[in-house]
């Protein structure tokens, strides 16, 4: 592989690990609080829409962000009151948030655009077009999340309540502080990075939505989280090797595969299963240990 | 063991507690307690589970409210709310089961909810200053910088005690302290805690070991059933009157109706040395040996959290012991391949577990359902293709609530719609009746919790009955009097091994009294397990 | 899942869903106002499309066929204490196993014993799917939940690979296999009721409509006469009654997870050799997703899960039909709907269970809930979860 293949290979990697990185920090924000979220795609597609449709409508970058931003949180706020407020079962929560949101974005934009469920292409004013060595702006501000979210999670006592929370929500109770509102909080942050990657999608990366655009990679983002062992920093790597395969795969269509392993070409489709199967030998413990925050999952109810 | 002289009259006591009384539905937690605890003193609140200790002190730290009485702290009266409240009045409280994240570091666990500043590392240095000082003054040794999970017990409870002083703590309670340390943690914590109190900090201490009571403290008040019944300075009692005060005058005279007909026979239960240790390492049954024969109750009495129930799980198949054997009729059974529970039901052993709603039932199935619970493999309940004979289960059902007069004696209503003493007696009738040849040693704990007086009878009754038959029945219950009624033979556990084996004429409350709080036998004391639940 | 408020059975039952089902359907009717459409319009014409001709019945049991397999899937699962999201990567492996079945050994065998065999394969293929994640969560712990989905995907990608390749037909360009010989090819409604002189439309309904009413059978059977049955639902509710029962829970769970996935698998019989007669990708369409719902509207049990999938079924086909006729409908709509009711079932099950309960106190005000707690304290918290978490 020369320099030219190598830089493309990087920028490819790059521009495919971003709404992954803004989801997967999403995710881990609000597992560290202690509510699973299996709707990252969700979020992610109906945000996607959101940007789409508003940036085609208004015709403005900043509305069709904050439009993006606004949806995300909302189905953060949903996501908490089923379940921060009402106990409800996180799992199934994400999913109905999943699947409502897939329809949705079809059905609104078949009916708004009549174009099949896809969002008129944007222009380039509507758009974040790029700002600095190729990449625009957002796939800058999902790697400054990162530090970000390290420090908010490690270097402040904010950070520190959360993660407590995660873990054992009574003593933060009877330390008196308020397990709701540090879970809202942190949902609230998960629906604005959802939108971020959302948004990243139509206005940086492509020039519209259509349906079912995000393909998985809301999941893609939750393993990356779980492969990175909850942590900021593991989970960028995750994303950027996740990110890196998905890059990797399409250059080796057709690449012959050596006459040991039966000849043929590597088939495209091992390259896309393998962040899947990489979490679940993860989970089954064999690459090293995976510890979810200690009360994930678990509503919590004040004992007294 | 010399105590401090109590402080003056005219000193204003720390803690004035006025005539508090609770009620939790149908009991009487708390009735008309008075207590008053000098400042810069260690005062001990003592009593069988169940006596009213913790409802006391939820009520003065915060948890819940009496229903009438009042509080005075330094002399002002007070209204303790919630704890943010009672921690604003200088109360600080050290739970039984501490409340720690364990991933952190202990200097966080301590940090958390009471941050000097935004920014981790500023915060940290701040508290780590004040923490410093205190470690120095007071001598709670603490590893701030490790983190909880690695800490042993004792470094544990000192955190959470440096927690409470951090946040200006002057009253200190501390929930049954010593349940989880090893006597030299113990020693320790008795050194720290002397300390704490030349500092002029007031200390209470809730437990049940009348020793440590007796090597610790200034003043000491005995609850039993809700209320005082003795209260002033160490210096004016002996363990003997501590014990007797706790224990009361429970041995009923009336055990007529108790006293076998025949002799004992041969022994269908023997159990060698059997050795079981926790998650955590501590030896919870230390040692245990002894047998039960064909025709006899055998009780064994101890405050709750010795080592019996889990006897019982181990008896019953439900825990494997790391070492120890078991007979069972003509099966011998090692450590290493023990009995399981389905084997044990073969064995003609039944168990009714000591939590129910846990263990002992399916709460949403049908009573039916729950009549076949642990049996669902016997030829009698499903044929050898799998199919469960509904009709025979039915009759069975039928038989058992109407034998032990279960109410309401519907075989299809849900389990959680009766009541806990009909929960109880279905339980009870499953063990006796369901197996196909009646069992003949029956292990069962707390038979008679959450039930009503009505079928406390009937239920010891059919114990007595079980016993009458040739059969012999093992019963760990928190409750003397029930064992009292029951037992002919009763043995004491104290910290996992049998400390004390009295046959019912030679049970009198001093000697229980003492057996049951640790006194009155020489042993190496391994350590004292905390109460938490265990299978069975 | 937990439950914090003891209502009454019969509001458990029948009340608090058709409660959760209308604010679904509510929710509906704002999306449909939303895109411009009349609700009442949309939902009579639906259900015209969904019942009001023979084809669109037939059209509606088909679609109901492959719902009941995974409604019953998610549900048996779900009594063993497990929430199997697989649903659709079983239903695709499966699909594979009725397909080898069928092209290797259709040219040979008769139909009598080659469609059973296909059965077999299906169920074969689908519990072998699931038998990982089930063994990981037994064994290792792994989250169930979310192995599931992860295989989801790892059989999307198996099978894409296949179809481009090793089972691509011969000098096809589509992404499928050859087509599946006759024996493999099971009776759909309309032959047999030809054959006996019965006009009917040509529909995709087939015999298998027949089986899975069976398998709904069957699973009824399995979970409340059989012991094994009776062991599995002991492990869901309570897994230390089912230690004190002697029961082995973790067998339980792979053994519930096999079944579960076996019968997702059996969807490959309805599609395939139903229906399209050969292998495809993407056959399964969301249809794991549906028997979520499917499961949760029916309340996990047999009789329910096959109304429910009636319903879905009519959603299905009634939205194709809405497809053709109002131009801005799309099946989506359907999608949407599906989701909504996961929410408002699932989620949501219970927020309205105060409010319901306090209605059925005004109403019959003797009938006080038994909560197990009766205290006096204000810090208390009840069982209807009256306060904030």
């Amino acid at each position: 592989m020369d320099e030219a293949q190598l830089t493309s290979l990087f920028a490819s990697t790059l521009r495919v690990s971003t709404p992954l990185i803004f989801c997967a920090l999403a995710g881990l924000l609000s597992e560290r609080s202690g509510v699973i979220d299996l709707g990252l795609e969700g979020k992610m597609l109906l945000s996607a829409f959101a940007a789409g449709a508003a940036g085609a409508v208004t015709g403005s970058l900043t509305l069709a962000l904050a439009t993006a931003l606004l949806v995300g949180m909302a189905m953060s706020m949903l996501h908490g009151y089923a379940c921060v407020s009402h106990r409800g079962d996180q799992v199934v929560l994400g999913i109905a948030l999943t699947m409502t949101a897939a329809g949705l974005s079809i059905v609104l934009g078949i009916a708004w655009f009549k174009q099949g469920g896809q969002t008129p292409p944007l222009p380039d004013t509507v758009r974040v077009g790029p700002w600095w060595l190729g990449h625009n702006a957002l796939v800058y501000l999902a790697l400054a999340m990162v530090p970000a979210i390290w420090f908010l999670l490690y270097r402040t006592t904010l950070g520190l309540r959360l993660r407590a929370t995660g873990e054992n929500p009574a003593m933060v109770d009877a330390a008196g502080l308020s397990v709701k509102a540090l879970r809202y909080g942190a949902l609230a942050c998960n629906g604005l990075l959802c939108g971020l990657a959302g948004s990243y999608l139509v206005l940086a990366q492509g020039a519209n939505f259509s349906p079912h655009m995000t393909a998985g990679r809301g999941y893609m983002a939750l393993a990356a989280m779980i492969f990175g062992k909850w942590h900021p920093l593991g989970a960028l790597g995750a994303c950027i090797l996740f990110g890196f395969l998905d890059a990797v795969a399409i250059r080796l269509q057709g690449v012959p595969l050596p006459p040991e392993l039966g000849g043929g070409a590597v088939p495209v489709q091992a390259i896309q299963a393998l962040p899947y199967l990489m979490t679940v030998i993860l989970l089954a413990g064999f690459m090293g240990h995976a510890r979810a925050p200690a009360a994930l999952g678990i509503p919590y109810v004040k004992e007294r | 063991m010399t105590s401090r002289e109590p402080a003056p009259d005219w000193v204003v006591p720390a803690v004035q507690m006025a005539a508090i009384s609770k009620r939790f539905g149908a009991v009487q937690a708390n009735q008309a307690i008075s207590l008053s605890v000098a400042a810069g003193s260690i005062h001990g609140i003592v009593g069988e589970n169940g006596a009213g200790k913790s409802t006391l002190m939820a009520i003065l730290y915060g948890f819940t409210q009496a229903d009438s009485g009042t509080i005075a702290i330094h002399g002002q009266p007070v209204e303790i709310s919630d704890s943010r409240t009672a921690i604003g009045f200088g109360i600080g409280m050290v739970h039984q089961h501490f409340l720690l994240v364990e991933s952190l570091s202990a200097l966080d666990n301590i940090l958390l909810g009471a941050e000097p500043d935004w920014q981790l590392h500023r915060a940290r240095a701040r508290v780590r200053g004040q923490l410093e000082a205190l470690i120095r003054e007071t001598g709670l040794q603490v590893d701030l910088d490790a983190r909880v999970a690695d800490l042993p017990v004792g470094e544990r409870q000192r955190l959470e005690i440096l927690k409470a002083l951090l946040r200006g703590a002057r009253i200190l309670i501390l929930d049954e302290p010593t349940a989880v340390l090893t006597p030299q943690e113990t020693e320790q914590l008795f050194v720290t805690l002397r300390r704490l109190r030349a500092s002029g900090t007031t200390i209470l201490v809730i437990t049940h070991k009348l020793k440590e009571i007796m090597a610790l403290c200034d003043a000491v008040t005995v609850l039993r059933a809700g209320e005082v019944v003795f209260d002033g300075p160490i210096a004016q009692c002996s363990l003997d009157q501590l014990a007797h005060a706790m224990v009361g005058r429970r041995v009923r005279l009336e055990r007529q109706a108790s006293v076998p007909a025949e002799p004992v026979g041969e022994v269908l239960l023997a159990a060698e040395n059997l050795v079981w240790k926790d998650g955590a390492g501590v030896e919870r049954v230390a040692g245990v040996t002894f047998a039960l024969r064909s025709g006899e109750i055998v009780g064994i009495a101890g405050v709750a959290g010795n080592g019996q129930s889990e006897l019982l799980a181990l008896l019953s198949g439900m825990l494997k012991p790391q070492t120890g054997r078991l007979r069972l009729g003509t099966s011998t059974l090692d450590a290493t391949d023990w009995i399981d529970p389905s084997m044990a039901r073969r064995l003609r052993l039944a168990h009714v577990p000591e939590d129910r709603h846990r263990f002992g039932v399916v709460l949403p199935f049908a009573t039916w359902e729950n009549a076949v619970l642990g049996y669902q493999r016997s030829r009698r309940f499903a044929s050898a293709w799998g199919w469960m004979r509904r009709k025979v289960a039915r009759t069975a059902t039928a038989t058992m609530l109407e034998t032990y007069d279960v109410r309401p004696p519907q075989a299809d209503l849900r389990t959680s719609k009766f009541s806990g003493g009909n929960q109880q007696k279905l339980v009870l009738a499953r063990e006796a009746l369901a197996p196909e040849q009646s069992p003949q040693v029956l292990l069962v704990g707390q038979p008679t919790r959450g039930v009503d007086i009505g079928a406390i009878e009937f239920i010891h009754g059919r114990l007595r009955a079980m016993r009458d038959a040739r059969g012999a029945v093992l019963l760990v219950s928190s409750e003397l009097d029930e064992i009292l009624a029951l037992s002919d033979r009763v043995l004491v556990m104290n910290q996992g091994t049998i400390v004390g084996e009295l046959a019912i004429e030679d049970c009198t409350e001093s000697a229980l009294g003492r057996l049951m709080a640790g006194v009155g036998a020489e042993r190496v004391a391994p350590r004292q397990a905390s109460a938490r639940e265990i299978p069975g | 899942m937990s439950r914090p408020v003891e209502l009454p059975r019969w509001m458990e039952i029948g009340a608090l869903p058709l409660v959760n089902l209308m604010m679904a359907l509510a929710v509906c009717s704002v999306v449909l106002a939303l895109v411009g459409l009349a609700p009442q319009q949309v939902f009579t014409m639906l259900l015209r499309g969904a019942f009001g001709s023979a084809a669109g019945w037939s059209y509606t049991l088909f679609y109901a066929t492959t719902f009941i397999f995974t409604g019953l899937a998610v549900a048996v699962a779900f009594h063993g204490g497990l929430f199997n999201i697989g649903g659709e990567g079983q239903a695709m492996i499966g699909g594979l196993g009725c397909s080898l079945a069928a092209l290797f050994l259709g040219e040979h065998w008769p139909a009598a014993i080659l469609l059973p065999v296909m059965v077999l394969a299906a169920m074969v293929g689908g519990a072998l799917w699931a038998a990982i994640p089930a063994a990981l969560q037994a064994w290792r712990g792994s989250h169930i939940v979310i192995t599931t989905i992860m295989f989801n995907f790892i059989a999307s990608a198996l099978m894409a690979w296949l179809l481009v390749g090793p089972l691509k037909a011969p000098g096809s360009m589509m992404v499928e296999t050859a087509a599946f010989p006759a024996a493999a090819r099971m009776p759909s409604l309309h032959q047999i009721l030809n054959d006996v002189g019965i006009e009917w439309p040509r529909t995709p309904l087939n015999l298998t409509a027949l089986i899975a009413l069976g398998a709904a059978i069957a699973v009824g059977i399995f979970l409340w006469r059989t012991r094994t049955g009776y062991e599995l639902r002991t492990v869901g509710f309570s897994p230390d009654a089912a230690h004190y029962a002697g029961i082995r829970s973790r067998r339980q769970i792979v053994l519930g997870m096999l079944i579960s996935g076996g019968l997702a698998g059996l969807v490959g019989i309805n599609e395939l050799a139903g229906a399209q007669h050969r292998l495809l990708l993407d056959y399964v369409l969301g249809a794991g997703f549906t028997g979520i719902a499917v499961s949760l509207i029916g309340r996990n049990h047999p009789f329910g899960i096959v109304l429910a999938s009636i319903l879905f079924g009519a959603l299905y086909q009634g939205g194709a039909e809405l497809a053709f006729e109002l131009p801005g409908f799309s099946r989506d709509m359907v999608t949407t709907l599906q989701g909504l009711i996961v929410l408002f079932s699932g989620a949501m099950a219970y927020v309205a269970a105060p409010a319901l309960g306090r209605l059925h106190r005004l109403v019959r005000p003797e009938h006080l809930p038994s909560t197990g707690l009766q205290t006096q304290g204000s810090q208390r918290t009840t069982q209807s979860g009256q306060r904030d978490g």
